[in-house]
């Protein structure tokens, strides 16, 4: 169905869950390293293998991070919390259980504000952040294509076995209308960023650190009660979680228009063709048959705990914008345009790097905008540095490059030639200020062109202008505009 | 309180990954409820009033460093296993996913 | 028979160390008494010869060398229950689902004996997986009660229970969920203790139920026992239910009641394990125990624990709910038997079930249902839920018994070893062994089995349990040493030496 009709008729209910892999140095449950990409079962312990008789021991640096996160989501921290079994059979799975948390969560009620491209802010209401571990990988051999279906067998690797992980879910999100795919990703963007700015994860979408199912059902206009959703799994990139939403709704809508039901089930998002196919329905969902962990001790986090850590909280990414919309002095649609445009960061950096805002931010928003558009990539890929870009600005401060040579500079260093410096080398751009050579082209201008000498001498000024033009051409642009601007008039005896 | 059938029998083996065969079904749904109909009076002393225990000792916040510790080798790891390729656990193919 | 197995582990320990016996010669005895009698009991699965004489070697050198003991049972031989991990030993907790398993990895406990210099002479029978109170649902057999061939050592722990009846070992290892040490120990007139949950850890036992297992030491004196209750116990970071306390000094305790005075020491009978079902052989030597602790000086108190009589259904629901879940890693996927894996036809999942189905016996798969049903939605609240609060309940009754009386006695099990094969098809009679022994199972506290003789009707050992207070487990220790002092003289010797001679 239409898009436009969809929510025309129906109103979309989204609920996000987002896993996040901690970066700890070890798993949840055993002191083997997390890090990623090592080779097959290397990284493994009789605890997250699942031997017989192998316990857990829990990380506290990951409690520390769960509740950081939950913080940082304006979420209340549970006084007394417990470890859960989450009982299935699954191979990628060592001990055919999941150690999570189940109505017991560390921390649960908070939120997070979403800003849209348009300013537009929209509170995503956090329902609970619990605390888990990652199963392990499997590799299907045979088949077509490496898929699980058609595979002859599979192998099996539990590197990631383990690995701490931080569950988000956030209660049902209504109210966002034809807007909920772009809230989703928003959404998932910020949370992204709040995760980076704390430090507990590498936040990699495409290495598996963050990653995102998306609950979607659809209401007919002025219903109260939700219609039944899917849960898309697995939704791996930004722009993945506003096309799945979308597809979804599309999809639910269809269904729903021809007096169709929607069927409660999983669904996977097909990154090639930007659709949604039928996974594994209600009826045959397990019985998960939670029960409290008997290995592991309750979780109490005492208030002075979660002080100390709420402590330790970094600026927060809205915190930060706030604070740079007033060291910058910009304007609510000054800032927006920054964030959308992703260049609040690379500005800060040149800032960092002893450039002032209004002259970190012309060169951003302006030249370099401008090259990435040509380009066709975003901003923080131009191969410029803000640190090289803060050095270009000196260099122009301090009178050594002219604006002109400036943008010549900073092509060079776009197109690979090295740093500004050796750019400036390299292309041989300096300004010319050896006073007599100066002196010389204004005096052959002035020569060349006696008529406007005489009416500048006589007072006019602003024919100067020709002059010093002359004179830039005459010096390849080499030489500063004021100063020559200054010879000229000061030879005409101004 | 229960009279456990053969097919709730059959839907427990399931879910608990157990090919029990038909006699199986036969014998464990009359043991299951005899077991059940016995171990039910808990119901009787268990009022809202009384906190479940979930563990013997009232121990809380048991933490580990996250600091390493040494694992097993790749070869260790692998030892016990029925069928392994490219270092890794070769199992039968998997249905459906998770 | 060789003095050498006769001897108590205190007594090897002393003349190994004293140098008057090499830890080879004393290895090598129970070696051979294995060779002997073992076919005919079956306490062994696996007897690991060159390993347990490469510990004693290394024992023996030290000595020479002029080292310290690593331990007061530094070249004492033990038999370590199959359920306990042993780096490149085989573990097979009694089940075919894990026939041939090598470990890569000591349970905290092994290394613990190990690092004491304690010999393992190998690894003992027991009901697959703990699950059982006779040793019978051992995949590999039976083993068979020293005192009669024809009945049960008790179990799970029976392998374990018999080694020491059989002088096999002077020392075993057992694991204790719903009295798996001390129901042995009853019936094969050995002591077993059940220490404070949490004082043993369970790092490496493989797990049958979490919240109730602990591992605990087996001997046939007192004092053996409190000694290798020290060599294991304490403080373990890798088992998050570990107390992070000094081990309470058992063997202290065990010193001091030999001393035979146990005046100021008020000791509590439980009301509720007396009675229908309890045979009379039993109740008889219960009483007279009572009697002899009184004439010890100590003050005897009757005291009811009303919630008690619910704690075998609320263990029924507890045990196998967690078993369901600590099983589920047996899936043919990583280790252990796999069945069905060479049919390209077979999925991963219908490869797990045919091994499972293969792979565990029927007492495993009956509480595995019990244990899904339990925690299954919609019955978790009635099951799982109300068997959690009856835990309450019970740990309350001991708390309040425990602020009338230093200890609690009873009959540790109600009857006298079975004959094997008579309960097998009866699981809830089976249960029924395990009446007395599961309260403190549940409430964590402490608990031993120390033989109080013979019932009358039948000639076979009886148990007198002994009930401490969580982190109190000296008192039970004092207390059960004054008695066997005081037993031994009233009987005319350790019980253990009327055992008869193993017919091979
Ligand atoms: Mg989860
Ligand atoms: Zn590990």
């Amino acid at each position: 169905m239409d898009y436009a009709e969809v929510v025309e008729r129906f109103d979309p209910v989204l609920g996000l869950e987002v896993h996040v892999e901690l970066s700890t140095n070890t798993k949840m449950f055993c002191g083997c390293p997390t890090t990623f990409g090592a080779e097959p079962n290397t990284q493994v312990c009789p605890t997250c293998l699942g031997l017989p008789g192998a316990l857990p021991a829990v990380n506290g640096k990951a409690v520390e991070s769960a509740i950081r996160i939950g913080l940082a989501l304006n979420c209340e921290i549970a006084a007394w919390c417990r470890f859960a079994r989450k009982n299935y059979f699954y191979p990628d799975q060592p001990k055919n259980f999941q150690t999570s948390q189940y109505d017991e969560p560390i921390a649960f009620n908070g939120y997070l504000d979403v800003v849209l491209e348009d300013g537009e802010v929209f509170r995503v209401d956090i329902e609970r952040a619990h605390m888990e571990e990652d199963t392990g990988k499997s590799l299907h051999v045979g088949g077509a294509t490496g898929r699980i279906h058609g595979a002859d067998y599979s192998l099996l690797d539990y590197n990631r076995a383990g690995v701490p992980l931080i569950e988000i879910v956030t209660k049902p999100l209504e109210g966002a209308g034809e807007r909920a795919p772009e809230v989703a990703k928003a959404y998932v963007s910020a949370l992204r960023d709040l995760l980076r700015a704390l430090d507990v994860s590498d936040v990699r979408m495409d290495q598996g650190s963050l990653r995102c199912d998306a609950n979607v059902s659809l209401k007919p206009k002025g219903q109260a009660e939700f219609g039944t959703r899917t849960e898309t799994k697995n939704v791996n990139s930004l722009r993945s979680v506003e096309r799945a939403v979308r597809f979804e709704m599309c999809r639910q809508g269809a269904v729903l228009a021809e007096g169709g039901r929607i069927v409660q089930e999983t669904r996977h998002f097909d990154e090639s063709s930007g659709s949604t196919s039928a996974g594994r329905t209600k009826e045959t969902a397990e019985d998960y048959r939670y029960f409290p962990e008997p290995d592991l001790a309750p979780v109490a986090p005492s208030t002075e705990w979660v002080e100390e850590l709420r402590a330790t909280l970094p600026e927060l990414p809205w915190e930060r914008l706030k604070r740079i919309q007033g060291d910058w002095q910009l304007t609510d649609a000054e800032l927006r345009d920054l964030v959308n445009a992703g260049a609040v960061d690379l500005i800060a950096a040149t800032v960092d790097a002893g450039s002032s805002p209004a002259e970190a931010r012309r060169w951003w928003v302006a030249y370099l905008t401008q090259q990435a558009n040509t380009r066709g990539i975003e901003l923080v890929e131009l191969s410029i540095t803000p640190v090289q870009v803060a050095r270009v600005i000196e260099l122009v401060n301090g009178g050594s490059l002219t604006n002109t040579m400036a943008k010549d500079v900073v092509d060079g260093v776009l197109a690979g030639e090295g740093s500004p410096d050796e750019v400036v080398e390299g292309r041989g751009l300096k300004v010319v200020s050896d006073d007599s050579a100066l002196e010389a082209a204004v005096d052959e201008a002035l020569a060349a062109q006696p008529d406007v000498a005489e009416k500048i001498r006589s007072g006019k000024v602003q024919a100067a202008g020709a002059i010093v033009g002359a004179v830039m051409k005459a010096t390849k642009g080499q030489a500063d505009a004021k100063k020559v601007r200054d010879l000229v008039i000061a030879r005409c005896g101004g | 309180m229960p009279s456990i059938s053969r097919d709730e029998v059959a839907h427990l083996a399931r879910l608990a990954r157990l090919a029990v065969t038909e006699d199986e079904l036969d014998l464990f749904a009359g043991q299951l409820d005899v077991i059940l109909q016995a171990v039910a009076r808990v119901g009787e002393l268990a009022t809202s009033d009384v906190p479940p225990t979930s563990h013997a000792v009232p121990l809380t916040n048991v933490f580990r460093e996250d600091v390493l510790r040494p694992g097993l080798r790749q070869q260790q790891a692998l030892a016990g296993a029925p069928a392994a390729e490219a270092g890794r656990f070769r199992v039968p193919r998997i249905l459906g996913e998770e | 028979m060789n003095d050498l197995i006769r001897s108590t582990a205190a007594e090897l320990a002393a003349q190994i160390h004293a140098g008057e016996v090499s830890a080879v010669e004393v290895t090598q005895a129970h070696l051979d008494r294995i060779a002997q009698v073992d076919t005919a009991v079956h306490a062994f699965l696996h007897v690991d010869t060159e390993g347990a004489l490469a510990a004693a070697r290394k024992v023996d050198a030290d000595r020479v060398a002029g080292q310290q003991p690593a331990s007061a049972l530094a070249g004492v031989p033990l038999a370590l229950k199959d359920v306990l991990t042993t780096e490149g030993v085989p573990t097979t907790c009694g089940s075919k689902m894990l026939e041939g398993w090598i470990p890569p990895y000591d349970a905290t406990v092994t290394r613990r004996l190990r690092e004491a210099g304690v010999v393992i002479l190998g690894k003992t029978n027991m009901d697959e997986f703990a699950m059982g109170s006779s040793t019978e649902n051992s995949a590999y057999g039976p083993t068979h009660n020293p005192w009669d061939l024809d009945r049960i050592p008790g179990g799970s722990g029976g392998g374990s229970s018999a080694a020491l009846a059989a002088f096999e070992s002077p020392l075993s290892i057992g694991t204790d969920t719903g009295g798996s040490i001390r129901q042995p120990g009853s019936v094969t007139g050995t002591v077993g203790v059940k220490p404070t949950y949490g004082t043993v850890s369970r790092y490496g036992l493989v797990a049958f139920s979490s919240s109730l297992d602990q591992a605990g030491p087996c001997a046939r004196t007192v004092l053996d026992a409190a000694l290798l209750h020290e060599v294991i116990g304490g403080h373990d970071p890798l088992d998050s239910t570990s107390i992070d306390r000094p081990l309470p000094p058992v063997v202290a305790a065990a010193r001091q009641g030999a001393d035979g005075d146990l005046s100021g020491v008020r000791i509590g009978v439980v009301r509720e394990f007396a009675g229908e079902g309890y045979q009379a052989g039993v109740l008889a030597s219960f009483t007279a125990a009572v009697d002899q602790l009184r004439a010890l000086g100590a003050e005897i108190v009757e005291v009811s624990c009303p919630s008690f009589t619910y704690a075998l259904s609320a263990y029924y629901l507890i045990a196998p709910s967690e078993a369901s879940s600590n099983l589920a890693r047996f899936d043919a996927m990583r280790y252990g038997l796999r069945v069905g894996g060479d049919d390209p036809s077979l999925s991963a999942e219908d490869v797990m079930s045919l091994t499972r189905e293969a792979g565990f016996g029927a007492e495993v798969k009956r509480r595995i249902m019990i244990g899904t049903y339990a925690l299954s939605s919609g019955y978790y609240d009635a099951y799982y839920g109300s068997a959690q609060k009856v835990r309450t309940l019970i740990t309350r009754d001991f708390d309040a018994a425990f602020e009338q009386v230093d200890v609690l006695v009873s009959p540790t099990t109600p009857t006298t070893a079975f004959k094997i094969g008579e309960r097998v098809d009866d699981p809830m009679a089976m249960y029924l062994s395990d009446l007395c022994t599961i309260p403190s199972n549940l409430a964590g506290n402490a608990s031993l089995s120390v033989p109080s003789g013979l019932a009358e009707e039948d000639g076979l050992p009886v148990g007198l349990q002994i009930m401490a207070p969580a982190m109190e487990d000296h008192r039970m220790y004092r207390v059960a040493a004054a008695y066997e002092v005081a037993r031994d003289a009233a009987q005319g010797g350790p019980l253990i030496h009327r055992v008869p001679e193993v017919s091979v």
